[in-house]
């Protein structure tokens, strides 16, 4: 990964505000409900920026107006250099291309009527003029690329496992070359042995694409290893939000501060300590590691 | 003498394609006041060989066993009544997804009400006593105000709260905790495991936990069994199980963790062991 900070931003996003209607009655005006309280930051090609919070922090609002599903209520963002806004535009096809997600829950993410070679195939008729047997090898070559092999092209998503499904979603936001990957909790839902193989996939993609990635999670491990900036969010606002090395040597903020300590430590120190804690207390298994 | 003791547990089902062994032949025990952590991926059987002790499972499995014993009794040839006397007070359990193993139709109140009534046969007054001092127990604020909530009014975290609170109602003897945690937000997670931590630590119950988290093995503990594919792969104290894994399955999911990642790419259970080996042979 390039350490130098010559690359432009991909993604440039300033005072980004986003208000959901909230609940009314009667004799009560509705007030919205401010789920962005302006967010502002910036990703440079090549690199990875991890949002990282709880539920309800604003973490997926925020991915749903990159990913420009939804508009921001106030604030600018430009993708490209470009400023895009899709409450008073519509978006043109090189804008839609350009950027891509990636869901959380790769079960749900997948239409089960749809054959996987189909549903790589769907963004390059919608997106490009590709003749039908273009399609069918870029598709082929995709498959291949994220792990899988050619024999997938015509099966169904319930045959594949929750690792393989998470490639195919992954295959898909890459068949037309987007410049910047939303990743919304792409490995929460994995177990640990094939997160860490979706991981590396990601990893290697970005090398040879130089693709963009903004990374949402609430895995701060996870994230210790794939971002190079990170972006602590709480209650809509940006609390903390820097290079991975400052904000995991010397977090400034309490609320990161609360994060890094209810992460489980796997640290032999402090397994020892909690097993004499619980033997001095007459707890725990009587005669093991003494 | 062990307060659970399983002995080469298979559990099979019948499907359309022919038998599955989801578990084969695992032994395992825990003690009174010990936290044994059950670890392993998912498919590996972890939560089918504890529902199969509980007698949790549907009548498409098979279930044998050398031996099954719970507080001296063989759990195996329990009846359908005695069993039912059994689960619930001294063996409790909680799941994963605390919304929805709670009945959304009742208030959290009148299903805590309901293990108080049916396993203690305690009257209104006393239920409703007992709960309160439950909610509070377990650290749910304005615990009186909270018995009349439904299970949609209260956050996740909350939700597994009542779900302890139900689950300890009975001082079990044996609480399991089947991913109690996962489906929480971390600070969540830290709160929950430390109650339960507090809890043991407290009654002295035995404590099964069931987890794919290697975080949550280090944090709870005392002693580990690894699973894989509907077998066990090892069984260690849990600073053995960090600091010297003698299985390569426990050496690969230690790898995997992220945080202690060291090169530019993570380790995968592959380039510890031949999986399909491991999954096949004794």
């Amino acid at each position: 990964m390039m350490e130098t900070r010559t690359n432009p931003p991909v993604l440039e996003a300033s005072g980004i505000v986003r208000d959901y209607p909230g609940a009314g009655g009667l004799f009560r005006r509705a007030r919205p409900v401010r789920a962005l309280k302006g967010i502002s930051f910036a990703v440079e090609q090549g690199r990875t920026l991890a949002v990282v919070g709880e539920s309800g922090c604003g973490k997926s609002t925020l991915a749903r107006i990159i990913t420009l599903i939804d508009p921001a209520t106030e604030g600018t963002l430009r993708i490209d250099g470009q400023p895009v806004d899709i409450a008073r535009e519509t978006l043109s096809r090189e804008m839609r291309r350009k950027v891509q997600i990636v869901f959380q829950n790769p079960y749900g993410s997948l239409n089960p009527r749809q054959k996987v070679g189909d549903m790589l195939m769907e963004p390059l008729i919608l997106n490009t003029a590709d003749s039908a047997a273009e399609r069918r090898e870029k598709a082929m070559a995709m498959l291949v690329k994220v792990g899988l092999g050619t024999e997938h092209f015509h099966r169904y998503p319930h045959m594949f496992s929750g690792g393989q499904r998470q490639r195919l979603a992954i295959a898909r936001a890459l068949m037309v070359n987007p410049r910047l990957l939303v990743l919304d909790e792409p490995v929460s839902a994995l177990d640990l042995s094939v997160q860490a193989q979706v991981l590396n996939l990601l990893a290697d993609l970005q090398e040879e694409f130089d693709l963009t990635y903004v990374f949402i999670s609430h895995d701060l491990s996870v994230v210790r290893y794939i971002a190079d900036e990170v972006m602590v969010m709480w209650l809509g606002e940006v609390v903390e939000y820097g290079s991975r090395d400052a904000l995991f040597g010397d977090p400034q903020h309490d609320y990161t501060r609360t994060l890094f300590a209810a992460t489980p430590v796997t640290d032999l120190a402090a397994i020892r300590a909690r097993i004499a804690r619980r033997r001095a207390a007459g707890i725990g298994t009587a005669g093991i590691g003494a | 003498m062990a307060l659970l003791e399983i002995r080469n547990l298979s559990v099979s089902f019948a499907t359309s394609t022919g038998l599955f062994h989801a578990v084969q032949g695992i032994d395992m025990s825990v003690d009174p006041r010990e936290v044994l952590a059950v670890v392993g991926e998912s498919g590996s059987g972890k939560s089918v060989a504890m529902l199969a002790t509980m007698g949790l499972l549907p009548d498409t499995a098979t279930i044998t066993a050398d031996a099954l014993r719970f507080d001296g009794r063989d759990m195996l040839n329990l009846s359908a009544a005695e069993r039912r006397r059994i689960i619930g007070r001294d063996i409790s359990m909680i799941f994963q997804e605390p919304i929805a193993s709670l009945n959304p139709c009742f208030t959290v109140g009148y299903q805590i009400e309901e293990v108080l009534r049916v396993h203690l046969g305690l009257g209104k007054r006393e239920r409703r006593a007992r709960a309160i001092e439950l909610f509070a127990q377990v650290g749910i604020p304005q615990p009186e105000a909270r018995l009349s909530s439904y299970p949609h009014q209260m956050s996740g975290g909350q939700c597994q709260r009542v779900m302890i609170a139900m689950a300890i109602a009975c001082k079990p003897k044996l609480l399991i905790a089947d991913e109690p945690t996962t489906a929480l937000d971390v600070t969540i997670q830290k709160q929950i495991l430390d109650l339960l931590m507090t809890l043991q630590e407290e009654t002295g119950m035995g404590m099964i936990m069931i987890t794919h988290d290697m975080g949550v093995v280090a944090e709870t503990a005392d002693r580990v069994v690894v699973m894989f594919k509907g077998r066990k792969m090892e069984e260690a104290g849990v600073l053995e199980i960090f600091e010297a894994p003698a299985h390569p399955y426990t050496r690969a999911l230690l790898a995997a963790l992220p945080e202690l990642a060291t090169g530019d790419r993570l380790p995968t259970v592959s380039d510890f062991v031949d999986a399909e080996a491991l999954a096949g042979g004794a």
